[in-house]
């Protein structure tokens, strides 16, 4: 294979589809998602140690930074979760054309966007 | 050229396989204990720990444990392999690359033991 083929893949020149911006996001959750393991792990942690310590966690949702991090970590994971299962459903045939695809990435964005509404009414 | 040695199947098809069956087991992890929260009227420290405290949650949480790592390391190879690759970054983003995925796998190692400590130390 040549190595210095041409490739043409400038993405600041193309005009992406709403499906391109619905599986870029899904990329950035997902990167997000890793480091918010440690928010998900930390808060488990806390919540089993002891009664105080579930107390304060609790509490900490009273903390704007606190609930800030939390609310990203779990908007990262709502969207990444619904992004996926339209991944799962294009796996078994539904939403595999053109069109369907994009009904589809409209879908997981109103899904995802009224969860993470959702979670953002609980948290405060 | 990327070369399939760093992937976690060492083949597209188990990666693809994987990635689908670690996701059904977070998407159902995640529903469960959602639902939980939501659905139990007065979540106090006692009805959280007896939950976790079961047989049954502790190995249905380390299958989740199990999966993120598997997934996450599946994921972050897509990535990294589209982005640190020799046309972006030059001659050194082999070395780049391993170097990335070295911390990530040992981030990666530490939140698996992490989560075993806490399910099965408290």
């Amino acid at each position: 294979m040549k190595k210095n083929r041409p490739v043409n893949l400038d993405i600041t020149t193309i005009q992406l589809p709403i499906t391109a911006y619905v599986s870029i996001l899904h990329r950035a959750s997902g990167v997000i998602l890793f480091a918010g393991v440690a928010v998900l792990l930390w808060a488990l942690d806390n919540s089993l140690a002891s009664e105080e310590q579930f107390s304060a966690l609790k509490e900490s949702l009273n903390n704007p930074l606190c609930q800030f991090i939390i609310w990203g970590t779990l908007a990262a994971l709502a969207y990444h979760m619904v992004a996926g299962i339209r991944h799962l459903f294009m796996d078994i045939g539904i939403g595999e054309t053109l069109e369907g695809g994009q009904n589809g990435a409209k879908i997981a964005l109103f899904v995802a966007f009224i969860i993470i509404a959702l979670l953002g009414a609980w948290i405060w | 050229m990327v070369t399939a040695v760093t992937s976690f199947g060492r083949s597209g098809l188990y990666d693809w396989l994987i990635q689908r069956v670690s996701a059904v087991v977070l998407a159902a992890y995640t529903l469960f204990v959602a639902g939980f929260i939501v659905l139990t009227p007065d979540l106090t420290f006692a009805v959280w720990s007896d939950l976790y405290s079961t047989l049954c949650m502790r190995v249905f949480s380390l299958a989740a444990l199990l999966s993120i790592a598997a997934h996450a390391w599946i994921g972050l190879w897509a990535v990294l392999t589209d982005y640190l690759t020799n046309r972006m970054m030059g001659a050194k983003a082999t070395v780049l690359r391993l170097v990335a995925q070295g911390v990530l796998g040992l981030v990666t190692m530490t939140y698996t033991v992490w989560g075993v400590e806490i399910l099965w130390g408290f």
